[in-house]
């Protein structure tokens, strides 16, 4: 593999001919000597084809994927179903292969799926625009603040704690970069402290930050949030699209734009992604939504037809004044949500919904009832819910999890890596996929992981 | 409209606007040039009223099936109307870009920076 690169030393020579340069050296003259590294980098040698296999074998073997554990890990990410059509559809070619169409109304196939997909985004929020999807959840979070920093040119961000860590981590980078402040509120029994949230509200807000349900797994009561917010302020959430089975949509809340991680619509646990991010808007919004639209018309014969519409948002025309100069959409993760909604259907969505809430309950009530484990807070949940457990912090949840894990249960999730607030909880996540007894294995190996920690100091057994 | 015309009642900006002077206030468009360049105009993205412009910079957006664009103050003063019309016709800027097709209404502060403005015979002879 160490001779990858095709060019021959004819061939070099013949193209340093071609210019006039004697030896590629000298196409680095006019760099400074200190600039140059002056030794070859370090790299090590060149493998074989077979032993790059075996050592690509090697490292995937290191893997532990959702299917080699019994997995309650989601916050965020989480290890649904994905049913086979999803995969024929998605490894045909023609939309497997292509990247963004150029001359786009050409590909009739690609465009009409992107405005399938919308149409589903705009009936699971109850809002009457989408776009035609974006990186990811946290990008679909920070590109709202960006569009509430254009409409209505204001300087401050209000974000609830219960919207994930990595979320608030993006806002906070794209908002450096606009000039941004930002201002986190607490979170109270589990849910976002409703007169911290009314009292860092103001004038100036240029949008303010709601997840459904949030990191905790915890519902929010989201419309008297939502109308807490002065007038221009843009109301933005971030929802589980799963969620909304069960759920108010975001359209009914008084939610101006609705955002969200779309992986578990379709989507494995790949390597943490690739996902794609869902964006919908009121139509105030329209105009200021990052990303590709997807729009039906009809042609000059009269017959339906789909074109990418108000492409002077964009920035290959509104250069540096774009609403977005991320303009890809994750066509094809976004053609697996659509698919995977389809096949789901209205109803499935529901159903599966009551079945998430259902055996949310049994674990929560189950683990609950642990020795050394209690409930991080009361709030009603769908799909994930909190629990403190009796240990020394962080570390010795680490080490529940590890215990665990011998026993091929992954339990969920370290919260104290992420909200230092809670560093003895640990976020457990429920799917379709995690039966009745695997609930039963999970508080079997964690009841007897928590006996085998000592009991941290000053705490009764 | 159909025809290139330029009001001889009116101040012209290099950029392509106009303002039509009232005492101590002026109307602001955009010219039949503007209008014919940019193409069917299918939203306009006003100020608020109160909003302070300045003469050469942007203080609105119109954006036609091509392009969105800036629209240049040709003075500076503070918006004291806009043509709300215009949200739900935005098309009346290319059919009547001196009449209905308006576009805000401003309080000038300094009506001397009308000396920098065209009259229509220079603007006509500066286009392309």
């Amino acid at each position: 593999m160490s001779t990858y690169t095709a060019v021959t030393d004819g061939d070099r020579r013949a193209m340093l001919e071609a210019i006039g340069v004697s030896s590629i050296e000298d196409l680095f003259a006019d760099i400074p000597a200190e600039l140059r590294l002056g030794r070859e980098l370090a790299l090590p040698a060149g493998m074989t084809e077979q032993d790059v296999y075996e050592h690509l074998r090697e490292l995937a073997a290191r893997n532990r994927s959702a299917e080699d554990e019994i997995t309650f890990l989601g916050a965020g990410m989480y290890d649904h179903y994905v049913p086979a059509v999803v995969d024929m559809l998605l490894s045909r070619s023609e939309f497997l292969t292509p990247y963004t169409p150029y001359q786009p109304e050409v590909s009739q196939g690609t465009l009409q799926a992107m405005f399938e997909y919308q149409t589903a985004i705009c009936e699971l929020t109850a809002l009457p625009v989408s776009n035609a999807s974006v990186y990811e959840g946290p990008s679909a979070v920070a590109s709202a603040g960006y569009l509430a920093r254009l409409a209505n040119g204001r300087r401050r961000f209000v974000v609830s704690r219960g919207v994930h860590p990595h979320s608030r981590q993006t806002l906070e980078t794209y908002a450096h970069g606009f000039g941004a402040e930002i201002v986190e509120v607490p979170l109270r029994d589990g849910v976002t402290d409703p007169q911290a949230w009314a009292g860092a509200l103001d004038e100036d807000t240029a949008a303010a930050f709601v997840q459904q349900p949030n990191f905790l797994g915890a519902v929010e009561d989201v419309a008297p949030l939502a109308a807490a917010a002065p007038d221009g302020t843009v109301v933005v959430g971030a929802y589980d699209p799963i969620a909304l089975g069960v759920l108010a949509p975001p359209g009914a809340c008084g939610v101006h734009v609705a955002v969200g991680e779309g992986q578990g619509l379709g989507n494995r646990l790949d390597f943490g992604g690739p996902s794609f991010g869902f964006f919908a808007a009121t139509d105030a919004y329209l105009r200021r939504m990052p990303g590709r639209i997807a729009g039906e018309t009809v042609d000059a014969d009269g017959r339906r037809g789909f074109v990418l519409t108000l492409q002077t948002r964009e920035q290959h025309i509104r250069r540096e004044k774009a609403t977005s100069n991320i303009c890809t959409a994750q066509a094809l993760n976004a053609l697996a949500g659509i698919v995977y909604l389809s096949w789901l259907g209205r109803r499935g969505l529901v159903e599966l919904g009551e079945l998430l809430l259902q055996r949310t309950a049994y674990a929560r009530q189950r683990l609950g009832a642990l020795d050394g484990v209690r409930a991080l807070h009361d709030a009603s949940v769908v799909r994930e819910f909190a629990l403190g457990l009796d240990v020394e912090g962080l570390e010795g949840v680490r080490r529940v999890i590890d215990r665990c894990a011998e026993r091929g249960i992954n339990p969920g999730f370290a919260l104290g890596s992420e909200l230092p607030e809670h560093p003895d909880g640990l976020l457990v996540a429920i799917t379709e996929q995690r039966s009745r007894a695997d609930i039963d294995r999970l508080a079997e190996a964690l009841g007897a992981a928590l006996a085998a920690e000592p009991r941290p100091q000053g705490v009764a057994a | 409209m159909a025809d290139a015309d330029y009001p001889e009642d009116l101040l012209y900006h290099p950029e392509h606007d106009w303002a039509r002077l009232d005492g101590e206030e002026a109307t602001f468009g955009i010219t039949w040039y503007a209008q014919d360049a940019l193409g069917e105009v299918v939203f306009f993205d006003p100020p608020e009223v109160g909003t302070p412009v300045a003469r050469d910079e942007a203080y609105a957006e119109v954006e036609s099936v091509k392009a969105v664009s800036d629209v240049i103050a040709p003075l500076s003063g503070e918006v004291v109307a806009v043509n709300d019309a215009l949200v739900d016709a935005p098309e009346r800027i290319n059919e009547d870009p001196y009449g209905d097709g308006w576009l805000v209404r401003v309080r000038l502060s300094d009506p001397g920076e009308r000396e920098h403005l065209m009259g229509a015979a220079a603007y006509a002879a500066a286009l392309p």
